[in-house]
């Protein structure tokens, strides 16, 4: 059966259907219960599966994190909620240096099968620290796999892979996307957790992203082909590890690359995704790979984030710059 | 510093002076507030609670982005404001506009936070107020190393650090408060206890008696006050601010009160609290409290009334003024402060928005000419 949800229920959804399968599946966070959290994400589970499986823990994300560690390690697979992107930092430490090491540092004897979720990104209109894009501190840290969903479909999926994974899972949730509807097959066979995904194709460049991006990606695609650019648009879906295969594909086949965060751009997953393209398709790259990203500047206030957002202007703007080589 | 356990620990009740209907309960653990400050303490309240309906207008209008109402929360706002000198300093949350305002920073500066126009709207430097933050706990740290300054500068200010209950569950919370007691800093952390973090609450923070039960375990006094009853408030952090100013170290304080609106404009109280409990806290409103009381002593008269209900009024305008305003930030902003010198990557980026911009503009010029020429056709 095929229905329509926006990524908001969809996630919900996900969160339902892991917990019915495995009752060590359960769920922590600040305001997730009663609530069901600030964006409602986790609405009813704690009617469904009561307040042991549905923790509104103390105000403190280090508490979050470390207390998942604990739970993991008698068997439990805890599923975290972070509020709101900005303030991921109090349980930075627990997560890189705890959560990401604890596996290797016993050489496998303790897994880890904790999942983080993380509203991410901008386009709300809120105060600082209300927006941010932090995935690159946590792609830059070994032993933590980063998703990120852009449709409701993957919200659906790929919660419950993370879930069943038995590494920590950074789940980045593109926040603007929570209440956009799209078409959720709950029987539909799943590509890999980690699989990147052509999603249009096309023949004279390829545009990468992930999540709220996506749009933004396909949007631009639209205006192209409306003026005769074919653009072929590729969802990364995981930011670590970063699935090569689609990406160095299309490539080869276009030559022309432009990728596409609202993070800053600096020592960013575009940067590492334009290292990693250039290293492996470089005899058939006509331009370098082009970065449109966030500015190295701290988010900006509500009524000028637009100016630091990208746009479909500025993506078919690096377009045009790496056919213009 | 070694004290006795008797010196540390709160009460039994927390501080209060004043009973719903004004009436003067027996209070001798401290001195009764001169009437005179009372009296200033009632302008404040009354100017605080219109500040705080004019900006929950503001919202609904568009004009704020949002706004976490301090609405029943009036008498620690002005508690925590009042008590210090102009060369002390005050590190207030999200929720504490209106303390800020109590500063001396005029409103529309205030408010450049919650509009969305910038991060913080003063200059914390002139008004001894550090940036409203947003990541709990966060600022009690700041406050205590600026407390820490000002003992090696061997200067006497005192600095009042604010938080909500739910962000003393936070590991920055009980770090302030040790290095505090440890340098004996002067610094007053005044918790408002409002019952809840957004839909959570207290007993989701503490399994302790009281918050103020916390300080004891630092090495310092915590003190419970009834946070609707601005008599005790004040009486409460004077003897705080006294007591950090003479160099006797960090005082926590743990005010009682109620948060009447929802967390924020944006959050649904309904989903987590009854309106019955809200009614009981409306019923112990701050502003009638002393109200009631001043107008027993004699000491608030109908001119009085008129006249602060005027000064709130022109307030409450300025706020709308300022909020009018269509102002829109400068872009080139986002990259002046954010190293002291701006780098070359950053001229760069600049470079390439404002010509993104400028095209943008000529476009848009050009399409209104267009508009233009073919009205005129
Ligand atoms: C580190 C951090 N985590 C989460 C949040 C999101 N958040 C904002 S306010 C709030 C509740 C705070 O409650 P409390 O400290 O009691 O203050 P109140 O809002 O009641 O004044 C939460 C969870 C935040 N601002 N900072
Ligand atoms: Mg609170």
């Amino acid at each position: 059966m095929i229905e329509s949800l926006t990524m908001a229920k969809a996630i919900n959804a996900g969160l339902h259907a892991a917990m019915s399968a495995d009752d060590k599946v359960l769920l922590m966070g600040e305001d997730i219960g009663t609530l069901g959290g600030v964006f409602r994400v986790t609405e009813g589970l704690k009617n469904a599966f009561g307040e042991n499986r549905v923790l509104d823990t103390p105000l403190a994300e280090s508490g979050i994190v470390g207390t998942a560690i604990g739970l993991a390690m008698r068997g439990y697979r805890p599923v975290c909620e972070i509020q709101f992107d900005g303030f991921i930092f109090p349980g930075f430490d627990q997560i890189t240096t705890q959560l990401a090491k604890m596996t290797a540092r016993h050489e496998g004897l303790l897994q880890m099968p904790v999942v983080i979720r993380v509203p991410y990104g901008g386009h709300i209109g809120a105060i600082e620290h209300h927006s941010e894009s932090p995935e690159a501190y946590f792609a830059h840290t070994p032993g933590l796999r980063l998703v990120s969903p852009a449709t409701a479909q993957d919200g659906f999926t790929m919660i419950q892979q993370a879930i069943a994974s038995n590494d920590p899972v950074l789940f980045f949730e593109p926040k603007s996307r929570y209440w956009q509807k799209g078409e959720v097959d709950r029987e539909a066979t799943a590509a890999p957790l980690h699989a990147s995904r052509v999603i249009r194709t096309g023949s004279d460049a390829t545009v990468i992203g992930h999540g709220a991006m996506i749009a933004t990606l396909l949007q631009a695609a639209e205006i192209a082909a409306e003026e005769g650019t074919s653009l072929e648009v590729i969802d990364l879906r995981s930011l670590s590890p970063i699935d090569y295969g689609p990406i160095v594909e299309s490539a080869q086949k276009t030559g022309r690359v432009v990728v596409a965060h609202e993070a800053p751009g600096n020592a960013s997953i575009g940067s590492e995704l334009a290292a990693t393209i250039t290293e492996r398709a470089f005899y058939s790259l006509q331009a370098p790979v082009l970065r449109v990203t966030g500015y190295d500047v701290p988010y900006p206030p509500a009524k000028i984030e637009a100016v630091f957002l990208p746009d479909a202007d500025r993506v078919l703007d690096a377009v045009d710059r790496v056919l213009a080589y | 510093m070694a004290h006795e356990d008797s010196e540390l620990l709160p009460g039994e009740t927390p501080v209060r002076f004043l009973d719903q209907d004004g009436r003067a309960l027996d209070e001798t653990r401290y001195p009764m507030p001169p009437l005179s400050e009372l009296q200033a303490a009632y302008r404040a309240l009354v100017v605080a609670r219109r500040i705080n309906e004019q900006c929950s207008a503001l919202v609904r209008q568009g004009r704020l982005a949002v706004y976490p109402s301090s609405h029943g929360q009036e008498a620690c706002e002005v508690a925590a404001a009042l008590p210090l000198a102009e060369r002390d300093w005050l590190f207030p949350t999200y929720r504490d506009a209106v303390a800020v305002i109590g500063r001396g920073v005029p409103p529309a500066e205030a408010m450049v936070l919650l509009q969305g126009d910038w991060h913080s709207g003063y200059d914390p430097r002139e008004h001894g107020v550090a940036p409203q933050a947003t990541p709990l706990a966060t600022q009690l740290l700041h406050a205590a190393g600026f407390a820490h300054a000002a003992k090696l500068r061997g200067e006497d200010t005192v600095v009042v650090a604010m938080c909500g209950d739910g962000a003393t569950s936070e590991g920055d919370f009980h770090e302030a408060l040790n290095l505090a007691a440890v340098f004996g800093l002067a610094v007053v952390f005044l918790v408002q206890n409002n019952g809840f973090a957004i839909s959570v609450p207290l007993s989701r923070q503490t399994a302790a008696a009281s918050l103020a039960h916390k300080a004891i375990g630092y090495g310092m006094p915590g003190v419970r006050v009834d946070g609707n009853d601005a008599a005790a408030l004040l009486a409460v952090m004077h003897a705080a601010v006294d007591r950090a100013r003479a160099g006797g170290g960090p005082t926590l304080v743990e005010a009682h009160t109620y948060r009447i609106q929802a967390h924020t404009n944006a959050d649904d109280d309904t989903r987590y609290r009854d309106r019955a409990e809200v009614q009981e806290w409306v019923a112990r409103d701050p502003l009638i409290r002393l109200r009631s009381y001043l107008r027993v002593c004699d000491a608030l008269s109908a001119a009085a009334e008129d006249e602060i209900t005027a000064e709130a009024e022109a307030v409450a305008a300025e706020l709308r003024d300022a909020l009018q305003a269509e102002h829109v930030p400068d872009p080139e902003d986002l990259f002046r402060h954010v190293y002291a010198e701006r780098t070359p990557r950053l001229e760069e980026q600049w470079a390439m928005l404002a010509d993104e911009l400028a095209r943008d503009a000529e476009s848009e010029h050009a399409e209104s000419e267009h508009a233009e020429h073919e009205e005129a056709r």
